[in-house]
């Protein structure tokens, strides 16, 4: 059905018109609330040890008052060499994380190499940077590649900090407490694992937005080795019953049957070439 | 019948507007102007030596970075409700959303900041060169209403290298709306 109203074809990327409807609308509803976008508590944490980079998240995610994933993944693979913790709106961080990682596929075909961490980083800065602040997005990327061990952070508004440990979410306060008693350089791989899992598990602890799982990410130079997960709570929901009902559980009152008669109109045989 | 301005641009080499005109010749008719009317203003416009091309003046007017942003459509610039639907006057002033103005000139603003910085690096003639190809790729187009893939354009720009987020969203293969074809060839044309 042809729109009579449409006079050029549409441009691609954000569309803003529902902000104008929503503008317009406003002033007719007096005294409504608009609805706002909700933010998940996590929290998030890494930590550069001697031969690589540690990465650690919790796995809840929450829709205000309720858990709405308790096995949220949100660790993200950005590449063979680099991966990426996302805090903030969930929506947000997944695409922009997938954008990221697209595009530096992209350029590995080009190239034929793996991407450098800071290739990432400016990527992320430039795209989070254009949006100013309007995709939440608070991002804590782990790597290695051929100039070293590197842990950096992105801020929703395109900030960036290059630091060898750090915490982000709404837990960070409580992980970055731990973090900075427990860190020392080029820490051992055992002990850089058991200090981020203490961060992480104090900000479980200590905020409602984070909890469940514990996942963890260790990037060394041989390779990634994501463990999900690395820790699984102990406050597990044992459920006595099971709420499935076998078959037979309503009984069944008439039965019709009903036979379809069909007969073959045309057939044909069309052979494939299979090479 | 609508007045035209023509703008004279003596600095600019007068190119060769047919290449858009001639592509369709429009066949419909309205009951304003006829196709010796449209022909006459594609001669005027190539004698007159500006750089438009062929297309209307009012569509033009919405590819260049406004000053204001956001001038409704409509005679004498009143809200047309059956065609835009509701809006508020605050709305035509200044643009409801933060982000609406620096992205519908994102592009124009890149290329304005890199062609400047072209300019003071390499003198005048790395921009001016590179301007021209990007203005024959942009006119690699179909009729109005069919989608394009600006391959040359992406090419140009390096665009086909990257994904962002004009690729995935609001895509317009996939529009769930479609406009009528003649409308809009009258639209592109200045007819409407």
């Amino acid at each position: 059905m042809a729109l009579s109203t449409i006079l050029e074809t549409p441009g691609a990327g954000f569309n803003f018109d529902n902000a104008e409807r929503n503008a317009a609308l406003e002033g007719l509803f007096e005294g409504g609330q608009t609805p706002k976008p909700l933010k998940t508590g996590t929290t998030i944490a890494g930590v550069v040890f001697k031969d690589g980079v540690v990465l650690g998240a919790d796995t809840r995610a929450t829709s205000s008052d309720v858990v709405a994933d308790k096995m949220c993944a949100k660790i993200h693979y950005i590449s063979p060499n680099i991966y990426c913790c996302g805090a903030g709106t969930a929506a947000d961080t997944e695409k922009t994380t997938d954008l990221l990682s697209s595009n530096l596929s992209i350029f590995s075909l080009n190239s034929g190499r793996n991407p450098r961490m800071v290739m990432a980083v400016n990527i992320l800065q430039d795209m989070l940077y254009r949006y100013h602040g309007q995709i939440g997005a608070n991002l804590i990327l782990g790597g290695v590649d051929c100039t070293g061990n590197h842990l950096y952070t992105v801020g929703p508004y395109g900030s960036v900090n290059k630091v060898p440990y750090l915490a982000m979410g709404s837990g960070d306060l409580a992980a970055l407490g731990i973090l900075e008693d427990g860190f020392k350089h080029d820490l051992e791989l055992e002990k850089a694992k058991e200090l981020v899992q203490a961060a992480i598990h104090a900000g479980i602890m200590s905020d409602l937005g984070s909890g469940n799982n514990i996942d963890i990410c260790v990037i060394t130079k041989e390779g990634v080795d994501y463990i999900r997960p690395y820790q699984e709570s102990e406050y597990k929901d044992d459920r006595k019953m099971k709420y499935k009902y076998r078959p037979g559980t309503t009984a069944v009152l008439t039965e019709k049957v009903v036979p379809l008669n069909l007969e073959v109109v045309q057939e044909t045989v069309q052979k494939m070439e299979t090479v | 019948m609508a007045t035209r301005t023509i703008f004279h641009s003596p600095l600019r080499p007068v190119e060769d507007e047919q290449i858009v005109g001639a592509g369709f010749a429009p066949d419909v008719s309205s009951d304003y102007t006829t196709q010796a009317e449209v022909r006459a203003y594609q001669r005027e416009s190539v004698t007159k030596g500006d750089k438009m091309n062929s297309r209307g003046l009012r569509s033009q007017l919405k590819d260049s970075v406004p000053v204001a942003g956001l001038c409704p459509q409509g005679a004498y610039g009143l809200q047309d409700s059956l065609r835009s639907g509701f809006t508020s006057i605050k709305n035509e002033l200044l643009p409801s959303h933060p982000l609406e103005l620096s992205e519908k000139n994102f592009q124009l603003n890149q290329d304005k900041m890199n062609f400047s910085t072209l300019r003071n690096i390499q003198g005048l003639h790395a921009p001016l060169k590179l301007q021209m190809e990007y203005r024959a790729a942009r006119q690699i187009q179909r009729l109005p209403f069919l989608p394009s893939s600006n391959l040359a354009l992406d090419t140009l720009r390096g665009s086909d290298e990257c994904i962002g987020f004009e690729d995935i969203l609001c895509d317009p293969a996939q529009s769930e709306v479609m406009g009528e074809p003649h409308m809009m060839v009258e639209y592109k044309l200045g007819m409407l």
